[in-house]
């Protein structure tokens, strides 16, 4: 499964790099970069329908990460709608229903619980699959 | 009589307006002359018979005119008009006058002297009669002088017709009442009334002295009472004064109060984006020393497996994370760090110093620090934001951490501004904040423009932005005391100026201007 995480902090590519280094070794997980929406979009449009995931920070200097949400639903919904996972250090209900609105599939709070991420990483794409 | 012409004209002198005392003079005057004449006339050796007679002539005429004036005194006297008959009188008595002294020798010359004293003597009369009648003053005491002149002509006359031959002293006597009373009796009148006058007044002397006394005494009193209400008034102010100082010593402290308020509530704003910003760097200590963790554990069991199944290319590669790693934990640890050190800068008074400071830098720091601020309060605000700096910009003289407030407080409003236009739902507005450091086009100050996109303001509001508590935020939102404390902090504390433009419905530019040199 290709994910492309959008965060605006680089050393965000480390961390997840060494948080996923068994599954990246495996090959169950195959992780992009983009350091702002507008890179995200850039990324998406050069490579379409190479990730599946995206998971994406909210505040973000430039395009938040609720826009760039708005933009894929808007110009990419063929072939597959990647799933759309925010993250955000805000995990009220009122961002958590604008994503929702938005058509993210699930929102995620900062600071990241990698376990939890996982886990839920292997409910959208079962290791058998 | 010489003497009462004498009396009568100083009393004319001194008293003008009764016009009766000339002409009584000029009467006592002419009959005194009049009489001295006939006294000398028989005395005087006179050289010739004709210069005799002429002398007499002229004695007669004096004689005779006198009674004219004392027909002209009693008009003056009982206020009378001198009419036709008064000039006619004029006319016909100097005539008979004439007639009398041209035939002196004759018994008709004598008659004719005697008919012109008749006529004025009974001009005389009527005016005393009509005066009696009208009750003007004095003609009572003129009347009796008349009255008794008036008897003893009527006893002459009466002798005169018994044939009686009157001695000598009787015709002297009878000549001597028949004039004087009258004489006397005018006289006593304008006496009196002179002295009545001065009488009179004394009491107006009197009653002048009087009033002026008591005007002064009132001025006296207005004086007293002016003095009193002019120290009762100092009282007052100096009470009122008093009052002001002790109000305006309270509203110091009322405000140096409110100026810790708006400094700790802009700590207090502060530190949600501190937070924000904290947290950010925590993560990534927390993370990768977590990670460090894991990888040592990872190594650990790859260096307790037998020798020949080891993978050293594996355990170069997690040492070389490990290192990486730390090296991050350090470096997000300093930035957590340098935030706590601002937030300590900034809750710290200004030490008034100014030190060449990277205004850009701070520019930007402080843009990030609202928005966070801002993002903390308010989950569902989002806005655009950037900061731009000109390349080569030099430090600039600074209070760094005053200057801080002054940039928060400009990214705070602009932020407000935009949220407050977000709000109205119009379609495609992005609500944009952007600040941009830069030269002067003078190259002599720094100049940074702090951008929004947000709702503006009217010339009226704008006009009074810089007044300390002038807010349009709700009540209990703003204290109204940011940019006039920032105004304050701007021009005071750096000689700088604080400009702003903006136009309702597009957006509000703040300029901050601060001299190089």
């Amino acid at each position: 499964m290709k994910i492309l995480v959008v965060d605006d902090e680089r050393d965000v590519q480390q961390l997840f790099e060494q948080r996923f280094r068994r599954e990246i070794r495996s090959g169950e997980l195959q992780f992009s970069f983009a350091f702002s929406g507008e890179e995200a979009l850039q990324f998406l449009a050069s490579q379409p329908s190479e990730a599946v995931l995206i998971l994406s920070d909210i505040n973000m200097p430039g395009m938040s990460g609720l826009e760039l949400l708005r933009h894929i639903r808007q110009n990419h919904p063929a072939p597959a709608p990647p799933t759309v996972l925010m993250l955000t250090a805000y995990g009220d209900q009122q961002t958590r229903d604008q994503a929702q609105t938005l058509g993210a599939s699930g929102l995620i709070t900062k600071p990241v619980d990698f376990t939890a991420l996982k886990e839920k990483l292997q409910q959208l794409n079962p290791p058998s699959a | 009589m010489g003497l009462l012409m004498l009396l009568h004209l100083a009393f004319f002198r001194y008293n003008p307006a009764q016009r009766a005392n000339r002409y009584f003079a000029f009467y006592a005057g002419c009959l005194s002359l009049g009489a001295v004449g006939f006294y000398y006339s028989s005395r005087l050796p006179f050289p010739t018979l004709g210069l005799s007679l002429s002398f007499v002539g002229v004695a007669f005429a004096l004689v005779g005119l006198s009674g004219l004036w004392t027909v002209r005194a009693l008009y003056a006297l009982f206020g009378f008009r001198p009419g036709r008959l008064y000039r006619g009188l004029w006319i016909i008595c100097p005539g008979l006058i004439a007639v009398s002294v041209l035939l002196l020798q004759s018994g008709e010359g004598f008659l004719a002297f005697l008919a012109a004293v008749l006529l004025a003597t009974a001009e005389q009369l009527r005016l005393v009669f009509r005066a009696l009648r009208e009750r003007r003053r004095g003609a009572r005491i003129i009347g009796v002088g008349f009255g008794v002149a008036l008897l003893t002509l009527l006893l002459i006359v009466g002798l005169l017709l018994a044939g009686t031959p009157a001695p000598s002293w009787l015709n002297m006597l009878s000549f001597v009442l028949s004039f004087l009373p009258p004489a006397l009796g005018i006289s006593l009148f304008l006496a009196r009334e002179f002295a009545l006058d001065s009488q009179l007044l004394q009491v107006k002397l009197g009653e002048v002295e009087r009033l002026s006394a008591q005007t002064i005494a009132q001025e006296q009193e207005k004086q007293a009472l002016l003095e009193s209400q002019n120290e009762t008034l100092e009282t007052q102010v100096r009470e009122r004064t008093g009052e002001l100082q002790r109000s305006l010593t309270d509203l110091r402290t009322t405000q140096a109060q409110l100026t810790q308020a708006e400094k700790l509530a802009s700590l207090g704003e502060l530190t949600a984006g501190i937070a924000h910003e904290i947290q950010n760097p925590l993560n990534f200590v927390n993370n990768f020393a977590e990670l460090s963790v894991e990888l040592l554990t990872e190594l650990q069991e790859e260096q307790a497996r037998p020798a020949a199944a080891r993978d050293a290319g594996l355990e170069d590669e997690l040492l070389a994370d490990l290192t990486q790693n730390l090296t991050k934990i350090a470096h997000h640890g300093r930035r957590a760090d340098s935030i706590v050190k601002g937030m300590l800068e900034h809750s710290r008074a200004g030490t008034g110093e100014r030190v060449p400071t990277d205004a850009a830098r701070l520019a930007d720091e402080y843009l990030r620090l609202s928005y966070h601020g801002l993002r903390a309060k308010d989950k569902s605000f989002n806005a655009d934001f950037a900061a731009e700096a000109a390349p080569g910009l030099p430090p600039v003289p600074a209070q760094a951490q005053e200057l801080g407030r002054v940039l928060l407080n400009l990214f705070n409003n602009a932020f407000y501004a935009v949220q407050q236009r977000q709000k109205a739902q119009e379609p495609g507005y992005r609500p944009r904040v952007s600040v941009r450091t830069a030269r002067s086009a003078d190259g002599r100050r720094l100049e940074i423009r702090v951008q929004d996109n947000g709702t503006g303001m009217n010339e009226a509001v704008r006009q009074k932005i810089f007044q300390p508590f002038f807010t349009t935020k709700p009540t209990g939102e703003g204290t109204g005391l940011g940019l006039s404390l920032s105004f304050d902090i701007i021009t005071k504390g750096h000689g700088g100026t604080l400009a702003v433009e903006s136009i309702p419905g597009q957006g509000t530019t703040f300029v901050v201007g601060l001299p190089l040199a």
